[in-house]
């Protein structure tokens, strides 16, 4: 045999061995993939194997209790819905603005940069660093203490980030044609905006909405921060009360000693995850229905 | 004064006649454009007062509590025992505490979420993609009372059977679970990083003869690789600032410590823990939690610049 033919040899040999290695570190990358929804999995097993059995009626008509059987969420589930609809209130149009703002009026001048710079800046910002901000401000020095308020208005600051940046994206989709032809109609910069931009933009919004009120109605550390109580054995009457909310309650039951409460944590979590699936199920259909009218156009 | 020019420039393209026109009919008009203008701006300088809001309420607080305290005891001391009857300052226990955490969910989540990303930008087909990300996603989506739940009880009495020593509260199980919580922000942007490396890369590898791997692996990373650096600091920025998931399962003792098994405490975990309590304004104690937020504060900051400093320059080189 030549010296070339055993040089192809050789080379075919190795050629096979780097083809299987390939397929080798094609697996190997799957298997990562898998890895991370398997650890998903086990903690959606855990947590129902701990809470599907404390998953009663009384979980949602008892307030907290010393004793597990009679615990509830009855305070926390009027407070995550205080809390979500008014920081929503405060937060969207704030939101929405300033993304109208960015995108349709703001020149393109250092002002700009800056503000934009500076929207990006704050969503990396650690949630609890706004909890420290809303306890100097919003609790101590407006005097608005624990209330629902002040919740309400510290995660305001955490979301509006997420929400003008969503808004933003929605009405850049709004093609330049809609605006021209308003424009060639005699309107006004704002009665463009607000009768041909807007209403395009609106699903898109709302999908951003329900994106962060879903991360608001998880978010902790902030709440805890400007001290929203665990215990409360009251109805929410108005934005002014003490409040807890969802993921508070939960946090107070893994810190007590007993078993039970711990299980009783988990069924709460049942119920947070719950609610946050459906209200990202609600963006997704949103976002499909506004893709489809896209495609009508 | 921005408002007119603005106005000016588009009334420049209609030309003088539709001008005075326009001026004639809306004069009311136009007051009202400017007003919803400077409404609209002022939505968007919330954003700035917020920046501005966050730094003087830390600086305020933090000169106070550096009359009390010197900050060079603050930044170099080794004992931290603010709600202790022999008060000692020293932050670096909460420093340590705090990167040894982030350090563990890094050891997970860069190995796992860079190989995520390969698979996602290099082998899987579309629709594989459009299944495997937005599952992958929900990681990033469970808040993050739930992680800590996981890992106080289900993590921890894991580990308490392969290694009996561990502490009901310990630094890894918070720094694992912590892991998988980063891992789809290290997945998704490395792939975007490498998403982005040209096409013409790849065919030029593979016009040389290499397999999919040594494309992958000697080509699309190392082009990606500033890509991927940023990502990885702005998971470690994110486990930083994490709070929740280490108030539960890390433990409240701050102490200098290499040893995962054992209960420490973080900058953030340290927060959590004075705002439980009722501590009175004014007090050292709550002074305290405003000198660690800044530190916090200021850290995150750096790194989220550097990342996005580092994100900027890799999209010159492509563009």
């Amino acid at each position: 045999m030549s010296v070339t033919a055993l040089r192809d040899q050789a080379f075919e040999k190795r050629l096979a061995a780097r083809k299987r290695n390939g397929r080798l570190f094609e697996v190997i990358c799957l298997l990562a993939i898998i890895f991370g929804m398997f650890m998903l999995l086990l903690l959606f097993i855990d947590i129902a194997t701990d809470g599907l059995a404390w998953l009663r009626p009384q979980l949602f008509s008892e307030f907290p209790s010393r004793f597990p059987e009679e615990s509830g969420l009855r305070s926390a589930l009027q407070g995550t819905l205080w809390l979500i609809l008014v920081t929503g209130l405060i937060a969207f149009p704030i939101g929405v603005g300033a993304a109208i703002y960015l995108e349709e009026y703001a020149p393109d001048n250092r002002l700009t940069r800056f503000i934009e710079v500076n929207i990006s800046n704050l969503a990396g910002v650690p949630s609890i660093i706004y909890g420290l901000l809303g306890l100097a401000i919003f609790v101590r020095e407006l005097e608005l203490g624990r209330s629902v308020l002040a919740g309400a208005l510290t995660m305001s600051l955490v979301i509006l980030p997420t929400i003008i940046v969503a808004s933003r994206e929605a009405i850049r989709a709004v093609p330049r044609s809609l605006r021209q032809a308003s424009f060639a109609l005699g309107a006004t910069k704002w009665q463009t905006v607000r009768n041909h931009v807007l209403p395009y933009a609106m699903p898109g919004m709302l999908t951003g909405l329900i994106l962060s009120m879903s991360r608001a109605i998880g978010e902790t550390a902030p709440l805890i921060t400007i001290g929203a109580l665990t215990y409360i054995r009251f109805d929410l009457s108005g934005p002014l009360d003490l409040f807890t909310v969802l993921p508070i309650q939960i946090f107070n039951w893994i810190s007590l000693p007993q078993k039970e409460f711990h299980d009783v944590a988990a069924a709460g979590i049942i119920i947070l995850l719950a609610v946050l699936l459906t209200m990202n199920a609600a963006a997704i259909y949103l976002r499909n229905r506004l893709q489809m009218r896209w495609q009508d156009l | 004064m921005a408002a007119l020019s603005e106005t000016k420039t588009d009334l420049a393209l209609l030309g003088p006649v539709a001008e005075t026109r326009s001026m004639r009919r809306k004069p009311k008009g136009r007051v009202g454009e400017g007003i919803i203008r400077i409404i609209l701006f002022t939505c968007a300088a919330v954003s700035i007062l917020t920046t501005f809001g966050i730094i003087a309420v830390l600086l305020g607080e933090t000169i106070s509590f550096f009359r009390q305290v010197p900050i060079f005891d603050f930044l170099t001391g080794t004992r931290w025992t603010p709600l202790f009857a022999s008060k000692q300052f020293g932050v670096l226990p909460l420093v340590n505490g705090t990167l040894l955490v982030a350090g563990i969910a890094l050891i997970v989540a860069a190995p796992l979420g860079l190989l995520a990303a390969i698979y996602l930008s290099e082998y899987a087909s579309d629709r594989a993609r459009r299944v495997l990300k937005p599952i992958l996603e929900i990681l990033a989506g469970i808040p993050t009372v739930v992680y800590g739940y996981f890992a106080l009880l289900f993590i921890t009495p894991l580990l308490k059977s392969i290694w009996p020593e561990t502490q009901g509260f310990n630094a890894l199980s918070a720094g694992l679970v912590m892991g998988f919580m980063i891992l789809p922000t290290i997945a998704s942007i490395s792939e975007d990083a490498m998403s982005a490396v040209p096409q013409s890369l790849r065919h030029a590898a593979y016009a040389l003869g290499s397999t999919k791997l040594e494309v992958s692996l000697r080509v699309v990373v190392p082009a990606a690789l500033s890509g991927i650096s940023a990502a990885f600091i702005l998971g470690i920025s994110r486990a930083i600032g994490e709070t929740m998931i280490v108030a539960i399962a890390a433990g409240q003792q701050p102490k200098m410590t290499l040893n995962p098994l054992e209960s420490i405490e973080t900058m953030t975990a340290y927060i959590v823990q004075v705002s439980l309590g009722d501590t009175p304004q004014q007090s050292i104690a709550y002074l305290t939690i405003f000198a660690v937020g800044m530190l916090l504060f200021l850290t995150t900051l750096a790194l989220n610049v550097v990342s996005y400093w580092i994100t900027r320059r890799y999209r010159e080189v492509y563009e």
